[in-house]
């Protein structure tokens, strides 16, 4: 076999965003040209085609996680998403119940949505998590009180990879019958994810993180959770999102589903095999590196690393072919330390001396060879 | 236009995208990147999203900071409505739904103006409501009405409600791309605008602000949008935003001919049927659509019967939720039920050609005809 000849940079940050997969952006086509209709045109066949798209997005999505087609909504992200979750259920116990739990590792998203019912004077429960990046369930179960409506609990975390154990979380939630939600836009189409078996009432799910669009994502509510919506207009999603859907946005998230449901399996071996023999050729050829988070409980497409006594910034300025990052993209922007290192225990020189290496479906295996042995020379000229 | 054999007369419900656009966007798909990312691919998107910026900022005249790119219309509108900070709220009777629905959920006191028959806001009631609490108040209405295309006159609005202390938003979602929009001129404080009514894509829009506003998403997060709107921002549907903006003089240029057709269309229909109305024909309008009351045929009937012809028309806005209703704008404007069952829109755009009108001309005239002979 000849080699092909590496493609420069190297994207290895699969957790910020993904390339769309050429099969999603094909269905996607038609959509943005031929069939352009308003979905909510009821007078002519435009109108139908674009509608008939909607609904079968509606129903991959629905297929990928085994809800019900009309217990999924699409909304303009994971953002939206976890904003319409946490909002939407914490405003529709008010007052009866105003106490909400979540956990110190959450996106931006979740966290900021909570510091916004705190604000408006619900309690929220910050959970703290272990050195392996997990919540316990026993304290879980002690935190909810007659006064919770909802947990959240995020699938898996966007900088660490760690899964948190979803089932025995939902099974607490039904016990203690309060409502749970988990954000799995890291995780669907990677990870075998059922909303009955782990009774999930509501999980928020991304395009551009499994290789679909930006701009679109969606909420599974399970049929009959009391939810009020983030705004108002048209009454589309069943009074719940208002605003013209785009056909070929829900598209591609519904068909980005059905290749991730059709190539789960295989993805997973690839990103597995590509992970353990990166980690394998980093530490055989570096002491002082400590992969974040537990070892076992995780998505082996997020490897973060601390590679003791080096600067993060510094690696990474002299990865030039190699797109990794410090942590979530959000906050990388904006330059300042993970709180998520924070929260397994790092301290501030552990956390400035820490990189996210994300792997995707796209990823080959000369790639990650290349960039393990870059990144091997660089943190050693950096020692 | 003809797609799939169809004769499309809907542009206000959405626009096809023009090619231009879906290259740009597929090359930017194709891209990837997140614009938060440090990285190159990361820059490479940052750089994309504020080149659309620019842009827009460029079509509508205002400063590219101004620019909040949201999913859409629809929650431009709700982030300027809820988040300016102001306690009350005056709009009219003849809103889009999305505005209406922002009344019924405002939380502070809510002055619903009737319009007159024309569709225009009487300049006196709007100085009567703006005698109380003024200054804690907002106004938002449509510029450009979505069913019938009547123009506020947004300059004398803005001096009577600027003169009382009062914030003004204008919904200018129809009239972007249909009619030359200058938002530092027009001195309005909030704007929305939004992409699939200009031959942009689907499920991106913006919200003008100026500067001073403490403008806030309901949907909060890592911070984009300098803190005002968080999510992962939908590159490629923002980078055909911004050149779907820049393509607005070639629209407004095309615009001069649909105006011409559509003034014709309207002559014959009124000669072929003295019964025939359009509403908003005696006031200023977007040069692109047409509201016609039919006698004696109801919305609905000629929906299906346009659809025979296979011409595609609306029977008001495309938001209701999936039946044929009387037209509230109608209502507001003629109090009368009968008219208000038996009007539908027809609306033109980039890619209508003249034979489409003659198609909408002779269909009308069949219907109209059956009903009448």
């Amino acid at each position: 076999m000849t080699k092909s000849t590496l493609k420069l940079p190297i994207y290895l940050d699969y957790q910020a965003t993904t390339p769309i997969d050429g099969r999603v952006l094909e269905a996607m086509m038609p959509y943005l040209t031929n069939d352009f209709g308003n979905p909510h045109s009821v007078e002519h066949s435009f109108g139908w085609k674009a509608e008939a798209a909607v609904e079968k997005a509606r129903k991959q999505v629905a297929g990928m996680i085994n809800a019900e087609q009309n217990e999924i909504i699409f909304t303009s992200g994971a953002t939206e998403s976890n904003n319409l979750a946490i909002k939407g259920v914490a405003f529709a116990h008010y007052p009866a119940r105003n106490h909400i739990i979540t956990v110190k590792t959450e996106h931006e998203c979740v966290l900021a949505s909570a510091r916004a019912l705190e604000k408006m004077g619900f309690d929220v429960t910050y959970m703290d998590v272990g050195p392996d990046g997990l919540i316990d369930t026993g304290e879980l179960e002690a935190a909810i009180t007659t006064k919770t409506s909802l947990v959240s609990v995020m699938t898996v975390n966007n900088e660490i990879g760690v899964i948190q154990n979803i089932k025995a979380i939902g099974a607490i939630c039904r016990k203690k019958n309060v409502l749970f939600h988990t954000d799995a836009a890291q995780a669907v189409g990677k990870i075998p994810l059922d909303v009955v078996a782990m009774n999930i009432d509501v999980m928020s799910i991304s395009g551009h993180k499994i290789y679909g669009p930006k701009g679109v994502g969606a909420l599974y509510v399970k049929k009959g959770t009391p939810i009020i919506p983030l705004f108002d207009g048209g009454g589309q999603e069943n009074g719940l999102r208002s605003g013209t859907l785009s056909p070929a946005l829900c598209t591609g998230v519904g068909a980005a589903c059905e290749v991730a449901s059709v190539d789960m399996d295989k993805d997973m071996k690839h990103i597995s095999n590509l992970s353990d023999r990166f980690l394998n050729n980093i530490k055989t050829a570096l002491n002082s590196v400590s992969l974040n988070g537990s070892a076992t409980e995780r998505y082996p497409g997020n490897i973060n690393l601390t590679f003791q006594g080096i600067k993060a910034d510094l690696l990474i300025a002299d990865l030039k072919d190699i797109a990794i990052s410090t942590g979530s993209a959000c906050s990388s922007a904006k330059h300042k330390p993970s709180y998520v290192l924070k929260a397994l225990g790092l301290s501030k020189p552990e956390i400035d001396a820490s990189v996210r290496i994300g792997i995707g479906r796209m990823t080959t295996q000369q790639e990650m060879d290349y960039a393990a042995e870059h990144i091997i020379r660089c943190v050693r000229n950096l020692s | 236009m003809t797609k799939n054999n169809l004769i499309y007369l809907d542009y206000n419900a959405t626009t096809p995208i023009r090619p231009e656009v879906i290259d740009l966007m597929t090359e930017v798909m194709k891209e990837g990147g997140n614009p938060s990312s440090v990285h190159a691919y990361g820059r490479k998107a940052k750089a994309r999203l504020e080149a659309a910026r620019a842009s827009i900022a460029q079509a509508i005249n205002c400063r590219p900071q101004m620019v909040i790119f949201t999913s859409g219309g629809t929650e431009a509108n709700n982030m300027a409505v809820f988040s300016c900070g102001k306690k009350r709220l005056i709009t009219t009777n003849a809103e889009h739904d999305s505005l209406r629905s922002v009344a019924d959920r405002f939380n502070g006191e809510v002055d619903i103006m009737p319009v007159n028959e024309d569709g225009l806001i009487d300049f006196n009631e709007l100085k009567q409501s703006l005698k109380k609490k003024s200054e804690h108040t907002v106004l938002s209405i449509l510029y450009a009405n979505n069913e019938t295309g009547v123009l506020q006159d947004v300059p004398a609005i803005v001096e009577i409600a600027h003169a009382a202390g009062a914030l003004v938003h204008i919904d200018a979602i129809q009239a972007l791309g249909k009619v030359q929009i200058d938002f530092m001129g027009l001195g309005v404080d909030m704007m929305s605008i939004s992409a699939h009514k200009i031959g942009g894509p689907q499920g991106v829009g913006a919200l003008i602000a100026r500067e001073n506003l403490p403008i806030k998403s309901v949907i909060l997060g890592g911070g984009q949008e300098v803190g005002r709107r968080g999510g992962t921002e939908n590159i490629a549907g923002i980078a055909g935003f911004g050149l779907a903006a820049s393509m607005i003089p070639a629209s407004l240029e095309k615009m001069k001919s649909l105006a011409a057709w559509r003034d014709e269309m309207e002559e014959k229909l009124s000669r072929h049927a003295p019964g025939a109305r359009f509403l908003g024909k005696n006031v200023s309008r977007l040069p692109n659509v047409s509201s016609i009351y039919m006698p004696d045929v109801s919305s609905e009937t000629q929906v299906m019967n346009f659809d025979l012809d296979k011409i595609c028309i609306s029977a008001g806005s495309a938001c209701s939720s999936g039946k044929v209703k009387a037209s509230h704008v109608c209502l507001a404007m003629t109090g009368d039920e009968k008219i208000a069952s038996s009007t539908i829109r027809m609306s033109l755009g980039w890619n209508s050609e003249y034979s489409d009108v003659g198609a909408f001309i002779a269909s009308w005239k069949k219907q109209y005809d059956k009903k009448h002979a």
